[in-house]
Protein backbone atom coordinates (compact mmCIF):
# COMPACT_ATOMS: atom_id res chain seq x y z
CA UNK A 1 0.00 0.00 0.00
CA UNK A 2 1.36 3.88 -0.86
CA UNK A 3 2.34 5.91 1.93
CA UNK A 4 0.88 9.18 1.30
CA UNK A 5 2.01 12.88 1.99
CA UNK A 6 -0.49 15.83 2.41
CA UNK A 7 0.35 19.13 1.02
CA UNK A 8 -1.44 22.09 2.39
CA UNK A 9 -2.18 25.62 1.36
CA UNK A 10 -3.62 28.33 3.94
CA UNK A 11 -5.83 31.28 3.18
CA UNK A 12 -5.19 33.59 6.53
CA UNK A 13 -7.73 36.72 6.62
CA UNK A 14 -6.24 39.69 8.94
CA UNK A 15 -8.59 42.99 9.68
CA UNK A 16 -6.39 45.66 9.98
CA UNK A 17 -6.56 47.94 12.87
CA UNK A 18 -7.52 51.39 10.86
CA UNK A 19 -10.55 53.95 12.72
CA UNK A 20 -12.17 54.01 10.02
CA UNK A 21 -13.56 50.94 7.31
CA UNK A 22 -12.23 50.52 4.38
CA UNK A 23 -14.29 52.39 1.76
CA UNK A 24 -16.12 54.86 3.97
CA UNK A 25 -15.30 56.79 7.16
CA UNK A 26 -17.72 54.63 9.10
CA UNK A 27 -15.77 53.21 12.55
CA UNK A 28 -14.47 49.83 12.64
CA UNK A 29 -14.85 50.16 16.14
CA UNK A 30 -15.67 46.08 17.51
CA UNK A 31 -19.14 45.32 19.29
CA UNK A 32 -20.96 48.36 18.68
CA UNK A 33 -25.20 48.30 18.88
CA UNK A 34 -26.04 46.29 15.57
CA UNK A 35 -26.61 48.74 12.40
CA UNK A 36 -25.19 51.74 14.45
CA UNK A 37 -21.99 51.94 12.94
CA UNK A 38 -22.93 52.40 9.30
CA UNK A 39 -23.56 54.71 6.50
CA UNK A 40 -25.10 55.16 3.11
CA UNK A 41 -21.40 53.57 1.77
CA UNK A 42 -21.13 50.53 3.51
CA UNK A 43 -25.47 50.00 3.24
CA UNK A 44 -24.46 49.53 -0.44
CA UNK A 45 -26.96 52.41 -1.20
CA UNK A 46 -27.40 52.97 -4.75
CA UNK A 47 -25.51 56.69 -5.80
CA UNK A 48 -22.86 56.03 -3.27
CA UNK A 49 -19.36 55.85 -4.28
CA UNK A 50 -16.52 53.94 -2.20
CA UNK A 51 -12.86 56.10 -1.98
CA UNK A 52 -10.24 53.87 -0.74
CA UNK A 53 -8.47 54.41 3.05
CA UNK A 54 -5.11 55.30 2.25
CA UNK A 55 -3.96 53.63 5.74
CA UNK A 56 -5.50 50.57 4.50
CA UNK A 57 -3.02 50.51 1.61
CA UNK A 58 -0.63 51.35 3.91
CA UNK A 59 -0.77 48.53 6.16
CA UNK A 60 -0.84 46.34 3.92
CA UNK A 61 2.15 47.23 2.34
CA UNK A 62 3.43 47.09 6.11
CA UNK A 63 2.80 43.56 6.36
CA UNK A 64 3.78 42.50 2.76
CA UNK A 65 7.07 44.03 2.98
CA UNK A 66 7.51 42.46 7.23
CA UNK A 67 6.05 38.97 4.92
CA UNK A 68 9.31 39.63 2.02
CA UNK A 69 6.53 40.56 -0.69
CA UNK A 70 6.97 42.73 -3.76
CA UNK A 71 4.84 45.45 -4.29
CA UNK A 72 2.92 45.91 -7.53
CA UNK A 73 3.81 49.16 -8.72
CA UNK A 74 0.15 48.91 -10.12
CA UNK A 75 -3.27 47.48 -8.56
CA UNK A 76 -6.48 47.45 -8.59
CA UNK A 77 -10.37 46.69 -6.93
CA UNK A 78 -12.48 44.05 -8.50
CA UNK A 79 -15.91 43.19 -8.05
CA UNK A 80 -17.06 39.60 -6.77
CA UNK A 81 -20.51 38.56 -6.93
CA UNK A 82 -22.06 36.27 -5.03
CA UNK A 83 -26.11 35.89 -3.59
CA UNK A 84 -25.68 36.21 -0.08
CA UNK A 85 -27.20 38.50 2.36
CA UNK A 86 -23.93 39.38 4.52
CA UNK A 87 -22.86 41.90 1.49
CA UNK A 88 -25.80 44.64 1.21
CA UNK A 89 -24.28 45.09 -2.36
CA UNK A 90 -24.29 41.72 -3.14
CA UNK A 91 -20.73 41.62 -4.06
CA UNK A 92 -17.79 42.31 -2.09
CA UNK A 93 -15.05 44.51 -3.15
CA UNK A 94 -11.51 43.02 -3.42
CA UNK A 95 -8.49 42.71 -5.61
CA UNK A 96 -8.70 39.60 -8.32
CA UNK A 97 -5.68 39.37 -10.97
CA UNK A 98 -3.65 42.22 -9.65
CA UNK A 99 -3.32 42.41 -6.00
CA UNK A 100 -1.27 44.78 -3.88
CA UNK A 101 1.64 42.31 -3.42
CA UNK A 102 3.01 38.67 -4.31
CA UNK A 103 5.96 36.42 -3.83
CA UNK A 104 6.72 36.14 -0.48
CA UNK A 105 7.76 33.91 2.25
CA UNK A 106 8.25 33.25 5.85
CA UNK A 107 10.29 30.69 7.45
CA UNK A 108 9.04 28.14 9.87
CA UNK A 109 11.43 25.62 11.61
CA UNK A 110 11.28 21.92 10.78
CA UNK A 111 12.98 19.20 12.41
CA UNK A 112 15.13 19.27 9.05
CA UNK A 113 16.24 22.84 10.08
CA UNK A 114 14.29 25.94 8.55
CA UNK A 115 11.48 25.46 6.25
CA UNK A 116 10.39 28.68 3.43
CA UNK A 117 7.42 28.70 3.11
CA UNK A 118 5.97 30.77 -0.18
CA UNK A 119 3.48 33.35 0.14
CA UNK A 120 2.08 33.58 -3.49
CA UNK A 121 -0.21 36.86 -2.84
CA UNK A 122 -1.61 39.54 -0.52
CA UNK A 123 -4.79 41.33 -1.29
CA UNK A 124 -7.18 44.12 0.26
CA UNK A 125 -10.50 43.34 0.79
CA UNK A 126 -13.63 44.55 2.57
CA UNK A 127 -15.28 42.27 5.57
CA UNK A 128 -18.70 41.38 5.59
CA UNK A 129 -21.58 41.59 7.82
CA UNK A 130 -22.55 39.33 10.38
CA UNK A 131 -26.03 37.03 10.27
CA UNK A 132 -27.51 35.90 12.92
CA UNK A 133 -30.04 33.24 13.52
CA UNK A 134 -32.83 33.16 16.31
CA UNK A 135 -33.58 29.52 16.98
CA UNK A 136 -31.94 26.84 14.99
CA UNK A 137 -30.63 28.03 11.87
CA UNK A 138 -32.82 25.08 10.45
CA UNK A 139 -35.78 25.61 12.10
CA UNK A 140 -35.69 29.30 11.47
CA UNK A 141 -36.73 30.41 7.70
CA UNK A 142 -35.15 34.10 8.24
CA UNK A 143 -31.59 35.58 8.81
CA UNK A 144 -31.27 38.93 10.73
CA UNK A 145 -28.04 40.81 9.65
CA UNK A 146 -25.78 43.65 11.28
CA UNK A 147 -23.74 45.25 8.83
CA UNK A 148 -21.54 46.72 11.39
CA UNK A 149 -18.39 44.89 10.13
CA UNK A 150 -19.28 45.53 6.36
CA UNK A 151 -16.68 47.24 5.17
CA UNK A 152 -13.83 46.46 7.82
CA UNK A 153 -10.70 46.67 6.04
CA UNK A 154 -8.80 42.83 5.73
CA UNK A 155 -6.00 41.51 3.94
CA UNK A 156 -5.82 38.48 2.52
CA UNK A 157 -2.62 36.29 2.86
CA UNK A 158 -2.34 33.19 0.62
CA UNK A 159 0.21 30.74 0.94
CA UNK A 160 1.69 28.68 -1.61
CA UNK A 161 1.19 24.83 -1.24
CA UNK A 162 4.11 24.31 0.83
CA UNK A 163 2.87 22.80 4.07
CA UNK A 164 3.29 19.32 4.83
CA UNK A 165 1.72 18.73 7.89
CA UNK A 166 -1.06 20.56 10.42
CA UNK A 167 2.13 21.01 12.91
CA UNK A 168 3.72 22.99 9.96
CA UNK A 169 0.49 24.65 9.33
CA UNK A 170 -0.56 25.56 12.79
CA UNK A 171 3.03 26.85 13.20
CA UNK A 172 2.83 28.84 9.42
CA UNK A 173 -0.10 31.13 11.46
CA UNK A 174 1.71 31.31 14.76
CA UNK A 175 4.57 32.90 12.79
CA UNK A 176 2.44 34.84 10.39
CA UNK A 177 0.76 36.28 13.60
CA UNK A 178 3.51 37.27 15.49
CA UNK A 179 5.35 39.09 12.07
CA UNK A 180 1.79 41.03 11.55
CA UNK A 181 1.80 42.12 15.63
CA UNK A 182 5.11 43.22 15.08
CA UNK A 183 4.00 45.29 12.13
CA UNK A 184 1.23 46.68 14.44
CA UNK A 185 -1.04 46.40 11.47
CA UNK A 186 -3.80 44.31 13.34
CA UNK A 187 -4.23 42.49 16.62
CA UNK A 188 -4.65 39.51 15.36
CA UNK A 189 -6.77 37.75 17.82
CA UNK A 190 -8.39 34.80 16.19
CA UNK A 191 -10.95 34.24 18.84
CA UNK A 192 -12.46 37.81 18.14
CA UNK A 193 -12.13 37.13 14.58
CA UNK A 194 -9.73 39.42 13.83
CA UNK A 195 -7.23 36.66 11.93
CA UNK A 196 -9.34 34.10 10.47
CA UNK A 197 -7.72 31.05 8.84
CA UNK A 198 -9.08 28.59 5.47
CA UNK A 199 -7.32 25.31 4.38
CA UNK A 200 -6.48 24.02 1.16
CA UNK A 201 -5.70 20.46 1.79
CA UNK A 202 -5.02 17.04 -0.70
CA UNK A 203 -2.89 13.99 0.03
CA UNK A 204 -0.80 12.09 -2.64
CA UNK A 205 1.04 8.93 -2.52
CA UNK A 206 4.77 9.67 -1.97
CA UNK A 207 7.09 10.55 -4.44
CA UNK A 208 4.47 11.60 -7.07
CA UNK A 209 5.04 15.27 -8.30
CA UNK A 210 1.33 15.75 -9.60
CA UNK A 211 -1.05 17.51 -6.57
CA UNK A 212 -3.44 15.37 -5.67
CA UNK A 213 -7.50 16.72 -5.82
CA UNK A 214 -8.32 18.94 -2.55
CA UNK A 215 -10.66 20.07 -0.25
CA UNK A 216 -10.58 23.54 1.46
CA UNK A 217 -11.75 23.21 5.13
CA UNK A 218 -13.58 26.57 6.32
CA UNK A 219 -14.74 27.79 9.93
CA UNK A 220 -11.35 27.57 11.85
CA UNK A 221 -11.09 29.97 14.74
CA UNK A 222 -8.89 28.51 16.83
CA UNK A 223 -5.16 26.83 15.78
CA UNK A 224 -6.81 23.57 17.59
CA UNK A 225 -9.57 23.82 15.06
CA UNK A 226 -6.87 24.07 12.38
CA UNK A 227 -4.69 21.36 13.15
CA UNK A 228 -7.64 19.29 14.54
CA UNK A 229 -9.69 19.56 11.16
CA UNK A 230 -6.49 18.86 9.17
CA UNK A 231 -5.63 15.70 10.83
CA UNK A 232 -9.33 14.91 10.10
CA UNK A 233 -9.15 15.11 6.47
CA UNK A 234 -6.06 13.89 6.10
CA UNK A 235 -7.05 10.35 7.36
CA UNK A 236 -10.71 10.64 5.53
CA UNK A 237 -8.74 11.54 2.24
CA UNK A 238 -6.38 8.88 2.63
CA UNK A 239 -8.96 6.35 3.65
CA UNK A 240 -11.23 7.00 0.56
CA UNK A 241 -8.22 6.63 -1.88
CA UNK A 242 -7.20 3.32 -0.40
CA UNK A 243 -10.72 2.14 -0.86
CA UNK A 244 -10.13 2.98 -4.47
CA UNK A 245 -12.03 5.98 -4.47
CA UNK A 246 -12.24 9.61 -5.78
CA UNK A 247 -11.22 12.96 -3.91
CA UNK A 248 -14.32 15.16 -4.70
CA UNK A 249 -13.22 18.86 -5.05
CA UNK A 250 -15.33 20.37 -2.38
CA UNK A 251 -15.73 23.01 0.42
CA UNK A 252 -16.37 21.42 3.90
CA UNK A 253 -16.91 22.99 7.36
CA UNK A 254 -15.14 21.85 10.31
CA UNK A 255 -17.49 20.88 12.93
CA UNK A 256 -16.04 20.85 16.22
CA UNK A 257 -18.62 19.07 18.45
CA UNK A 258 -18.68 16.53 15.93
CA UNK A 259 -14.73 16.44 15.11
CA UNK A 260 -14.69 16.28 11.86
CA UNK A 261 -15.15 17.76 8.60
CA UNK A 262 -18.19 17.73 7.20
CA UNK A 263 -19.14 18.96 3.18
CA UNK A 264 -21.42 22.10 2.68
CA UNK A 265 -24.34 21.50 0.38
CA UNK A 266 -23.59 21.80 -3.05
CA UNK A 267 -25.89 25.02 -3.61
CA UNK A 268 -23.19 26.52 -1.16
CA UNK A 269 -20.64 25.90 -3.28
CA UNK A 270 -21.90 27.27 -6.40
CA UNK A 271 -19.11 30.01 -6.32
CA UNK A 272 -18.27 31.59 -9.60
CA UNK A 273 -17.65 35.05 -9.02
CA UNK A 274 -17.89 36.56 -12.01
CA UNK A 275 -14.99 38.97 -11.23
CA UNK A 276 -14.94 42.34 -13.19
CA UNK A 277 -12.75 45.56 -12.54
CA UNK A 278 -14.58 47.68 -9.99
CA UNK A 279 -15.77 50.37 -12.02
CA UNK A 280 -16.11 52.76 -8.70
CA UNK A 281 -12.70 52.90 -7.66
CA UNK A 282 -9.66 54.05 -9.86
CA UNK A 283 -6.59 52.02 -9.76
CA UNK A 284 -3.84 52.77 -7.58
CA UNK A 285 -0.54 53.57 -8.82
CA UNK A 286 2.05 52.76 -5.54
CA UNK A 287 5.05 55.37 -5.66
CA UNK A 288 7.94 53.54 -4.93
CA UNK A 289 8.93 55.63 -2.20
CA UNK A 290 6.20 55.43 -0.63
CA UNK A 291 7.02 51.66 -0.07
CA UNK A 292 10.50 52.66 0.97
CA UNK A 293 9.39 55.11 3.41
CA UNK A 294 7.18 52.54 4.88
CA UNK A 295 10.14 50.08 4.91
CA UNK A 296 11.93 52.19 6.77
CA UNK A 297 9.59 52.20 9.60
CA UNK A 298 9.42 48.63 10.05
CA UNK A 299 10.51 47.35 13.26
CA UNK A 300 13.15 44.53 14.00
CA UNK A 301 11.15 41.63 13.04
CA UNK A 302 11.26 38.85 15.29
CA UNK A 303 13.16 36.40 13.40
CA UNK A 304 15.97 38.73 13.02
CA UNK A 305 16.08 39.97 16.69
CA UNK A 306 15.86 36.23 17.98
CA UNK A 307 19.17 35.65 16.14
CA UNK A 308 20.74 39.16 17.18
CA UNK A 309 19.67 37.64 20.73
CA UNK A 310 21.64 34.54 19.98
CA UNK A 311 24.70 36.16 19.11
CA UNK A 312 24.84 39.24 21.04
CA UNK A 313 23.64 37.77 24.47
CA UNK A 314 24.74 34.68 23.60
CA UNK A 315 20.89 33.48 25.15
CA UNK A 316 20.07 29.33 24.30
CA UNK A 317 17.60 29.20 21.06
CA UNK A 318 14.67 28.61 22.74
CA UNK A 319 14.98 31.65 25.26
CA UNK A 320 15.58 33.97 22.47
CA UNK A 321 12.83 32.26 20.75
CA UNK A 322 10.40 32.65 23.56
CA UNK A 323 11.61 36.48 24.50
CA UNK A 324 10.59 37.47 20.66
CA UNK A 325 8.02 36.30 20.49
CA UNK A 326 5.84 39.38 21.21
CA UNK A 327 7.45 42.73 20.59
CA UNK A 328 5.98 43.89 24.29
CA UNK A 329 7.87 41.31 26.07
CA UNK A 330 10.91 42.08 23.57
CA UNK A 331 10.95 45.40 24.28
CA UNK A 332 10.99 44.76 28.09
CA UNK A 333 13.53 42.24 28.05
CA UNK A 334 15.62 44.94 26.20
CA UNK A 335 14.78 47.51 28.64
CA UNK A 336 15.89 45.66 31.04
CA UNK A 337 19.36 44.66 29.26
CA UNK A 338 20.35 48.47 28.56
CA UNK A 339 20.50 49.31 32.27
CA UNK A 340 21.55 46.15 33.36
CA UNK A 341 24.22 43.68 31.61
CA UNK A 342 23.85 40.34 32.00
CA UNK A 343 20.93 39.33 29.61
CA UNK A 344 20.48 35.67 30.43
CA UNK A 345 19.91 36.58 34.30
CA UNK A 346 17.43 39.07 32.93
CA UNK A 347 16.28 36.50 30.45
CA UNK A 348 15.66 33.77 33.12
CA UNK A 349 13.81 36.30 35.46
CA UNK A 350 11.18 37.43 32.67
CA UNK A 351 10.72 33.88 31.63
CA UNK A 352 10.89 32.50 34.87
CA UNK A 353 8.96 33.98 37.63
CA UNK A 354 7.56 37.40 35.60
CA UNK A 355 6.25 35.09 33.00
CA UNK A 356 5.04 32.89 35.67
CA UNK A 357 3.01 35.31 37.01
CA UNK A 358 1.17 37.47 33.92
CA UNK A 359 0.11 33.88 33.17
CA UNK A 360 -1.20 33.40 36.71
CA UNK A 361 -2.91 36.31 36.93
CA UNK A 362 -3.90 36.79 33.52
CA UNK A 363 -2.25 40.42 32.89
CA UNK A 364 -0.83 41.80 29.85
CA UNK A 365 2.44 42.81 29.91
CA UNK A 366 1.48 46.45 28.97
CA UNK A 367 -0.74 46.62 32.24
CA UNK A 368 2.00 45.14 34.47
CA UNK A 369 3.04 47.48 37.40
CA UNK A 370 6.92 46.11 37.74
CA UNK A 371 8.95 48.63 35.74
CA UNK A 372 12.44 47.56 33.59
CA UNK A 373 13.88 49.91 36.43
CA UNK A 374 12.74 48.07 39.50
CA UNK A 375 13.16 44.33 38.04
CA UNK A 376 16.61 45.46 37.03
CA UNK A 377 16.97 46.63 40.95
CA UNK A 378 16.06 43.55 42.53
CA UNK A 379 18.59 41.82 40.57
CA UNK A 380 20.89 44.42 41.75
CA UNK A 381 20.22 43.42 45.63
CA UNK A 382 20.44 40.01 44.69
CA UNK A 383 24.02 40.96 43.27
CA UNK A 384 25.13 43.08 46.16
CA UNK A 385 24.07 39.94 48.60
CA UNK A 386 21.55 42.14 49.95
CA UNK A 387 18.57 39.71 49.48
CA UNK A 388 19.15 35.55 48.94
CA UNK A 389 17.50 34.35 45.78
CA UNK A 390 14.96 32.56 47.15
CA UNK A 391 13.72 36.22 49.28
CA UNK A 392 13.91 37.42 45.53
CA UNK A 393 10.47 35.72 44.51
CA UNK A 394 9.32 36.92 47.34
CA UNK A 395 9.86 40.60 47.08
CA UNK A 396 9.03 40.13 43.38
CA UNK A 397 5.81 38.65 44.20
CA UNK A 398 5.00 42.14 45.89
CA UNK A 399 6.44 44.51 43.19
CA UNK A 400 4.24 42.22 41.24
CA UNK A 401 1.02 43.48 42.88
CA UNK A 402 1.74 46.35 44.40
CA UNK A 403 4.09 47.92 42.02
CA UNK A 404 6.43 49.21 44.89
CA UNK A 405 10.17 49.26 44.48
CA UNK A 406 12.29 46.33 45.33
CA UNK A 407 14.51 48.14 48.49
CA UNK A 408 11.37 49.69 49.58
CA UNK A 409 9.41 45.96 50.13
CA UNK A 410 13.07 44.61 51.40
CA UNK A 411 12.92 48.03 53.99
CA UNK A 412 9.69 47.54 54.91
CA UNK A 413 9.30 43.84 55.27
CA UNK A 414 12.83 43.29 56.91
CA UNK A 415 13.76 40.55 54.06
CA UNK A 416 17.34 42.11 54.59
CA UNK A 417 19.78 38.88 53.95
CA UNK A 418 21.85 37.93 57.41
CA UNK A 419 25.33 38.20 56.49
CA UNK A 420 26.64 38.95 59.91
CA UNK A 421 29.01 36.14 60.72
CA UNK A 422 27.74 36.94 64.77
CA UNK A 423 24.39 37.01 64.17
CA UNK A 424 24.37 33.90 62.36
CA UNK A 425 26.57 31.80 64.95
CA UNK A 426 24.29 31.21 67.66
CA UNK A 427 21.50 30.44 64.83
CA UNK A 428 24.00 27.47 63.27
CA UNK A 429 25.13 26.10 66.43
CA UNK A 430 21.63 25.65 67.69
CA UNK A 431 20.37 24.25 64.66
CA UNK A 432 23.56 21.86 65.45
CA UNK A 433 22.65 20.72 68.70
CA UNK A 434 18.98 20.29 67.87
CA UNK A 435 19.67 17.38 65.24
CA UNK A 436 22.74 15.05 66.50
CA UNK A 437 21.16 12.69 63.96
CA UNK A 438 22.05 14.65 60.82
CA UNK A 439 25.34 15.69 62.57
CA UNK A 440 25.92 11.65 63.23
CA UNK A 441 25.31 10.98 59.04
CA UNK A 442 27.59 14.19 58.03
CA UNK A 443 30.28 12.75 59.98
CA UNK A 444 29.78 9.09 58.85
CA UNK A 445 30.74 10.71 55.35
CA UNK A 446 26.71 11.15 54.17
CA UNK A 447 27.20 14.76 52.66
CA UNK A 448 23.32 15.17 51.90
CA UNK A 449 23.25 15.62 55.56
CA UNK A 450 24.69 18.94 55.16
CA UNK A 451 22.05 20.20 52.68
CA UNK A 452 19.39 19.28 55.11
CA UNK A 453 21.63 21.24 57.75
CA UNK A 454 21.47 24.18 55.51
CA UNK A 455 17.96 24.01 54.92
CA UNK A 456 17.18 23.95 58.72
CA UNK A 457 19.08 27.64 59.22
CA UNK A 458 17.34 28.74 56.20
CA UNK A 459 14.06 27.18 58.37
CA UNK A 460 15.18 29.19 61.26
CA UNK A 461 16.30 32.34 59.63
CA UNK A 462 12.88 32.84 57.63
CA UNK A 463 14.90 32.22 54.15
CA UNK A 464 17.17 35.34 55.47
CA UNK A 465 20.30 33.58 55.59
CA UNK A 466 23.07 34.12 53.05
CA UNK A 467 23.63 30.41 51.78
CA UNK A 468 27.09 30.59 51.60
CA UNK A 469 27.58 31.96 55.03
CA UNK A 470 25.55 28.99 56.34
CA UNK A 471 27.47 26.43 54.15
CA UNK A 472 30.75 27.90 55.57
CA UNK A 473 29.69 28.35 59.30
CA UNK A 474 28.25 24.87 59.32
CA UNK A 475 31.48 22.99 57.94
CA UNK A 476 33.60 24.68 60.41
CA UNK A 477 31.68 23.06 63.28
CA UNK A 478 31.37 19.84 61.91
CA UNK B 1 -23.05 31.91 -27.96
CA UNK B 2 -24.98 31.42 -24.80
CA UNK B 3 -26.66 28.07 -24.71
CA UNK B 4 -29.69 26.85 -22.74
CA UNK B 5 -27.20 25.50 -20.24
CA UNK B 6 -24.98 28.93 -19.89
CA UNK B 7 -28.22 30.41 -19.08
CA UNK B 8 -29.66 28.28 -16.35
CA UNK B 9 -26.36 28.54 -14.64
CA UNK B 10 -26.76 32.76 -14.77
CA UNK B 11 -30.22 32.00 -13.60
CA UNK B 12 -29.49 30.03 -10.61
CA UNK B 13 -25.97 32.44 -9.70
CA UNK B 14 -28.76 35.46 -9.60
CA UNK B 15 -31.58 32.96 -7.95
CA UNK B 16 -33.95 33.56 -10.87
CA UNK B 17 -36.85 31.21 -11.61
CA UNK B 18 -37.67 31.32 -15.07
CA UNK B 19 -40.30 29.61 -17.37
CA UNK B 20 -39.12 27.39 -20.42
CA UNK B 21 -40.20 30.18 -22.70
CA UNK B 22 -37.92 33.07 -20.58
CA UNK B 23 -35.28 30.75 -20.95
CA UNK B 24 -35.57 30.89 -24.92
CA UNK B 25 -36.32 34.49 -25.05
CA UNK B 26 -33.21 35.42 -22.57
CA UNK B 27 -30.84 33.18 -23.98
CA UNK B 28 -31.97 34.92 -27.61
CA UNK B 29 -31.93 38.79 -26.11
CA UNK B 30 -27.95 37.82 -24.37
CA UNK B 31 -27.18 36.40 -27.75
CA UNK B 32 -27.93 39.40 -29.54
CA UNK B 33 -26.19 41.92 -26.77
CA UNK B 34 -23.00 40.21 -27.12
CA UNK B 35 -23.06 40.18 -30.65
CA UNK B 36 -23.83 43.77 -30.90
CA UNK B 37 -20.05 43.93 -28.56
CA UNK B 38 -18.71 41.28 -30.87
CA UNK B 39 -18.47 44.51 -33.50
CA UNK B 40 -15.74 46.41 -31.17
CA UNK B 41 -13.92 43.39 -32.41
CA UNK B 42 -13.43 44.82 -35.72
CA UNK B 43 -11.14 47.36 -34.23
CA UNK B 44 -7.61 47.46 -34.30
CA UNK B 45 -6.54 47.52 -30.57
CA UNK B 46 -2.86 46.62 -31.46
CA UNK B 47 -1.20 50.05 -29.58
CA UNK B 48 -3.70 50.28 -27.51
CA UNK B 49 -2.46 50.09 -23.51
CA UNK B 50 -5.14 47.74 -21.55
CA UNK B 51 -7.18 49.16 -19.33
CA UNK B 52 -8.89 48.69 -16.28
CA UNK B 53 -11.01 52.04 -15.91
CA UNK B 54 -12.53 54.45 -18.02
CA UNK B 55 -11.43 57.50 -16.43
CA UNK B 56 -7.93 58.57 -16.71
CA UNK B 57 -7.65 58.98 -12.75
CA UNK B 58 -5.27 57.41 -10.08
CA UNK B 59 -4.83 57.31 -6.48
CA UNK B 60 -8.01 58.99 -5.08
CA UNK B 61 -7.58 58.10 -1.75
CA UNK B 62 -9.55 58.99 1.49
CA UNK B 63 -7.72 60.66 5.13
CA UNK B 64 -8.96 57.46 8.02
CA UNK B 65 -11.17 59.97 9.92
CA UNK B 66 -14.47 58.68 11.62
CA UNK B 67 -17.13 60.66 10.19
CA UNK B 68 -21.08 60.62 10.60
CA UNK B 69 -23.23 57.97 11.17
CA UNK B 70 -26.33 57.00 10.07
CA UNK B 71 -28.99 56.55 12.43
CA UNK B 72 -30.09 53.21 12.79
CA UNK B 73 -33.50 54.37 12.50
CA UNK B 74 -32.61 55.68 9.18
CA UNK B 75 -30.64 52.77 8.37
CA UNK B 76 -33.68 50.68 8.25
CA UNK B 77 -35.97 52.92 6.89
CA UNK B 78 -36.18 51.87 3.71
CA UNK B 79 -35.61 47.82 4.25
CA UNK B 80 -38.73 45.78 3.39
CA UNK B 81 -38.35 43.90 6.73
CA UNK B 82 -36.88 44.17 9.84
CA UNK B 83 -36.90 42.77 13.17
CA UNK B 84 -35.42 45.02 16.55
CA UNK B 85 -32.29 46.15 15.45
CA UNK B 86 -31.68 44.09 12.31
CA UNK B 87 -32.12 44.04 8.70
CA UNK B 88 -34.59 40.52 7.94
CA UNK B 89 -34.06 38.53 4.97
CA UNK B 90 -34.79 35.20 3.51
CA UNK B 91 -32.64 32.42 5.03
CA UNK B 92 -30.17 31.38 2.34
CA UNK B 93 -28.40 27.75 2.59
ZN1 LIG C 1 -19.95 53.30 6.15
Amino acid sequence: MPRYETVIGLEVHVELKTRTKIFCDSTTEFGGEPNTHVCPICLGLPGTLPVINKKVVEYAIRAALALNCNIAEFTKFDRKNYFYPDMPKNYQISQHDLPIATHGYLEIDTQKGPKKIGISRLHMEEDSGKLVHQGTITTTPFSLVDYNRAGVPLIEIVSAPDLSSPEEACQYVEKLRTIILYTGVSDCKMEEGSLRCDANISVRPVGTGRLGTNTEIKNLNSLKALRRSLHFETERQIEVLRAGGRIVQETRTWDEGKGETLPLRSKEQAHDYRCLPEPDLVPLLIDRQWVEDIRGSLPELPEQRRQRYIKDYSLPEYDAAILTNTKELADYFERCVRAYSHPKAVGNWILGEFNRLLNLHGIEIAACKVTPQNLVSLLRLIDQGTISGKIAKVVFAEMFTSGQAAEAIVKKKGLVQISDRHAMVPVVEKVLAGNPGAVADYKAGKGRALGFLVGQVMKATQGQANPELVNKLLKERL
Amino acid sequence: MITKKDLEHVALLSRLELTGSEKAMFARQLNDILNYFQSLDCLDTENVQPTTHVLPLQNVFREDWVGQHTSRQDALANCPDRQGDYFRVPKIV
